[in-house]
């Protein structure tokens, strides 16, 4: 465990050798960075903030500027932010048309007809081959001036929403792996985490569809969510009680509950996926906040990541967790009631993998027994890569954070450099084995000089 | 005497670094065929990185090591096994899940075409075990074996390669005084056969009983190598520690009070109807054999197996005692017999392990105060003298006296009143050892009730108040006056 009041090897080799997958995260970010630098076309706001660049070097006295976008939420910003920051030079409105093509040529036509000659046409990089031959139909205004935003050479993978993308999409699995970073530390493993989220999503849905489906409030959601959470809680502690009380092998234990857990979801659903949700239902899973952008569902991973580590790091319950998985035997015998401290995190995986179900569920706004399949082995995987060792006593949950993003920018950076699916899985499964072999070698290179 | 002319192994100027340590300064010992060389020293001092560079764990930083006036450097245990090295080490390295013919037999089976010649096997093994004069039956599962004879298994195991040099460390650590002599002669029949064995032992009985020649280590540096038969304890003792020490038992008697722990009837595993009493300010020795349910005993009263029948009084009042939790809080501690499989969590830190069963001294609502957790640490860090590279060094990486030291200061910061200590000084040099006697008479005249199992007669004898001797998991005598007893008559009683 790193600590503050460690003294011995620095802070730095300390950071290396704790979380030296991080470096591997910044490679791989890097490598898919270079790999997939294109010409990047602004849109929205970044369009229009373009635009009015170039507008600034061209003589706007009586000349009439026309702002042309398609419908959609992206060109209504750029439409508004452009006619805003022209009325502001000018004083006067500019024509804006977001819309259907005929719509443009309409009002083209028009300001053709009313005689104007000077004429700028602002619109983006989208529109402008119909704007031009629209234009090329309307000889009044041959003279008409076309702008488009600058395109410019930007990293795809580093493009914000796309960086949004791989948080979001990782989210399910980061939240699981919190509670499975635990229950392995504790020696443990829990394979009932995939089917949990598939009976998750689905009793999330059909609770909330019996408290009024797509006109289901507020209270209704928080309500089927809760109840969900407790339900995938109560299934972790039952299989924490077959671990505890009858020294079932939690291999065993929760390969069985995975069964059961997958079966209650198909009767549950009938076998269909449930839709019946509320549109609101989807802000946990798609929506982002308002000031910075970041999505729900990420700033809930984050802080249950931060409540994670303090509660591994600083409290009784996280010290004796790594006790418990280093020696149980040594544990017991310094009064450490080992039971409860399995019950716990068995619970926990539960609970949280509940809660992964719940997010899924509102990023797709229904519930199926389909989901979460294998998601058991990313989730540990991601605890893998991220240090900690299968064989219980260390680890680190900042470093099953780390192991998360490892498999998202990997997945992602695929998807962009358009490696076909088969392939993905491939190399997917070959950069986990290439990830955990580094640590290995180089904790043997710390343990021949130490 | 055995063994003279060229030397077998040699080993000049060793060194040896580990990050922040220099655990081996500079080294130089040899050891000829025929011969039975000690290595002695205290925790610390070295000889176990140096056995180790020997039989190929380590590779030395700097000197030379020759087999047969040869320069060699192995880089693995396989490869100095293949020279005719074979090591026992303190930590028994056997399978508890596999037979003792698998154990023996492991990695070089005899086989034809990849089927295991069990019959050869077994004839084998009967064998190599009954030249160590083990009666065992070469089916049963390691695991259910008890210590001792785990150890002669491992020997057994040794031996099967035919060694030229056989490297043993602590191997009597875990053997009552018959099974001793027993390897004894196991050993000296090696070496009339021309095997060189190297020693390391803190029993410096036994050294003088078995070795030729004794060679000191203090400080990562070897002192120099003595024949055995011009050396006496003492003077040993003193080249160990490098002052003259004064008295091996300390014992100091303290005004002993009332009763604080009483056990009635207590049966439970290998212990039947044992009833016992300890006061305040009084070290009760238990003595008896490997086998006769002492580690037993410790555990029911500690709460660690379950109780079958019997109570325990604490200041005269019955107590429920279901778990090691419920005895810690009622102020019994258990230093247990095997430190590594039982006390310590190896992975974990020294602060860690120090604080285990103490977190709620200081954590209010679960949160661990972690700069009251350093001082308290810290504080018994200076006054046991534990040496560390600093708290956050893993327990796995501590000396065994440091170990113990560790472990014991878990027990004093709970400021537990009855302490029961399973082999104190097992495995543990001069020099710590001496410390603990030294902490066992501070806690009796602090009016701690102390408990002290221990296989060394002269422990027993030299610090108990009185003594109780168990035989099959009974009691079979009691010593009242432990001062004024004889060795003899303990043995007597424990024999049954």
């Amino acid at each position: 465990m790193a600590d503050a009041t460690d003294r011995g090897p620095s802070l730095l080799s300390r950071l290396l050798s704790g979380y030296g997958m991080l470096g591997v995260l910044v490679l791989l970010a890097a490598f898919f960075s270079v790999a997939t630098i294109q010409e990047q076309q602004p849109a929205g706001e970044a369009a229009a903030r373009s635009l009015a660049r170039q507008l600034e070097g061209t003589q706007l006295e009586g000349t009439t500027v026309i702002i042309i976008g398609r419908g959609g939420e992206e060109d209504a910003r750029f439409a508004d932010t452009l006619a805003r920051r022209v009325r502001e030079r000018t004083g006067k409105a500019p024509v804006v048309v977001t819309g259907e093509p005929a719509e443009a040529r309409a009002v083209l036509a028009r300001a053709a007809e009313q005689g104007v000659t000077r004429c700028v046409v602002a619109t983006t990089q989208a529109s402008a081959p119909v704007v031009r031959s629209i234009l090329e139909s309307l000889p009044q205004l041959a003279g008409a001036q076309v702008l488009t935003p600058a395109s410019y050479r930007w990293p795809t993978f580093l493009l914000p929403e796309n960086l949004r993308n791989v948080a979001n999409q990782i989210a399910v699995i980061a939240i699981l792996a919190v509670g499975m970073t635990m229950v392995i530390v504790t020696g443990g493993i829990d394979l009932s985490v995939g089917s949990l989220i598939a009976l998750a999503a689905v009793v999330t849905a059909s609770l909330i569809g019996r408290m009024g489906g797509e006109g289901a409030g507020a209270g209704a959601m928080v309500l089927g969510g809760a109840a969900t959470l407790a339900l995938c809680g109560g299934i972790g502690a039952f299989s924490g009680l077959m671990i505890t009380r009858f020294k079932i092998p939690p291999f065993i234990a929760t390969l069985a509950v995975m069964q059961v857990a997958s079966g209650l979801a198909y009767i549950i659903s009938e076998g269909r996926p449930v839709y019946k949700l509320p549109q609101s239902f989807v802000l946990l899973g798609r929506g982002a906040d308002p000031v910075l952008g970041i999505p729900w569902a990420v700033l809930l991973m984050g802080v249950l990541y931060a409540a994670a580590h303090v509660l591994m790091s600083r409290t009784t319950l996280g010290r004796y967790i790594y006790a418990v998985g280093g020696n149980a035997e040594a544990a017991r015998l310094a009064g450490v009631r080992v039971a409860a401290v399995l019950l716990f995190v068995y619970t926990a995986s539960g609970a949280l993998a509940g809660l992964g179900g719940v997010v899924m569920a509102s990023q797709l706004r229904s519930g199926a027994p389909t989901y979460g399949l294998m998601y058991e082995l990313y989730v540990i995987a991601a605890v893998v890569v991220g240090g900690t060792s299968l064989a219980g006593g260390e680890g680190t949950i900042p470093g099953t954070l780390v192991g998360a993003f490892i498999i998202a920018v990997i997945q992602n950076g695929m998807n962009l450099t358009h490696v076909e699916s088969y392939s993905q899985k491939v190399i997917l499964g070959l950069v986990i084995l290439g990830a955990v072999l580094l640590d290995r070698l180089k904790q043997r290179g710390v343990r021949r000089r130490g | 005497m055995a063994g003279t002319g060229a030397p077998l192994l040699r080993l000049a100027g060793v060194r040896k670094e580990f990050p922040g340590v220099l655990a081996v300064r500079e080294a130089a010992l040899d050891v000829r065929a025929g011969e039975v060389h000690a290595l002695v020293g205290e925790n610390g001092a070295g000889k176990s990185t140096l056995i180790r560079i020997v039989t190929g764990a380590h590779e030395a930083d700097g000197g030379t090591v020759e087999l047969d006036g040869a320069p060699v450097r192995w880089s693995s245990p396989l490869a100095a096994a293949h020279a005719g090295i074979a090591a026992i080490y303190q930590e028994l390295d056997l399978i508890p899940a596999l037979s003792v013919r698998a154990n023996l037999f492991l990695a070089r089976e005899q086989a034809r075409l990849g089927f295991i010649a069990a019959a050869e096997e077994r004839r084998r093994a009967r064998e190599a075990l009954s030249r160590l004069g083990v009666d065992l039956d070469p089916g049963v599962r390691v695991g259910t074996l008890e210590v001792a004879q785990q150890q002669l298994v491992a020997i057994a195991r040794a031996l099967m390669e035919h060694p030229r040099l056989l490297v043993m460390d602590e191997p009597t650590a875990a053997l009552a005084s018959g099974e001793v002599e027993r390897l004894f002669r196991v050993i000296r029949e090696l070496r009339g056969q021309g095997i060189g064995v190297l020693l390391v032992s803190h029993r410096l009985d036994e050294v003088m009983a078995i070795a030729d020649r004794v060679t000191v280590m203090r400080d990562g540096a070897t002192l120099g190598t003595w024949p055995a038969r011009d050396l006496t304890r003492e003077r040993l003792v003193e080249l160990m520690v490098g002052r003259p020490l004064d008295q091996e038992f300390p014992k100091v008697r303290a005004t002993s009070g009332p009763e604080v722990l009483s056990v009635c009837n207590l049966s439970g595993g290998r212990v039947s109807d044992v009833s016992f009493s300890v006061r305040a300010g009084e070290v009760l020795g238990i003595a008896g054999l490997v086998g006769a349910g002492r580690t037993d005993l410790a555990r029911l009263i500690f709460g660690a197996d379950p109780p079958q029948r019997g109570q325990i009084l604490l200041d005269g009042r019955p107590v429920v005692i279901r778990t090691p939790r419920d005895a810690i809080r009622h102020g019994i501690c258990l230093l247990t017999e095997d430190r590594k499989a039982e006390g310590l969590v190896l992975g974990l830190s020294a602060r860690d392990n120090f604080a285990l069963p103490n977190l709620d001294r200081w954590s209010p609502w679960g949160w661990i105060r972690r700069r009251k957790e350093l001082s308290a640490f810290e504080r018994f860090v200076a006054s046991l003298r534990i040496r560390l590279a600093g708290p956050g060094q893993p327990a796995r990486d501590l000396s065994g006296g440091n170990q113990q030291k560790l472990l014991l200061a878990r027990w004093l910061e709970r400021d537990s009143r009855v302490l029961i200590f399973d082999e104190p000084t097992r495995g543990i040099d001069v020099g710590a050892k001496h410390e603990i006697y030294l902490l066992i008479n501070e806690l009796t005249a602090r009016g701690k009730a102390v408990v002290m199992i221990s296989s060394e007669l002269p422990e027993v004898l030299g610090m108990s108040d009185r003594i109780l001797v168990m035989h099959r998991g009974r009691v079979a005598g009691e010593i009242q006056e432990a001062a004024a007893a004889t060795q003899e008559q303990v043995l007597e009683m424990a024999v049954g």
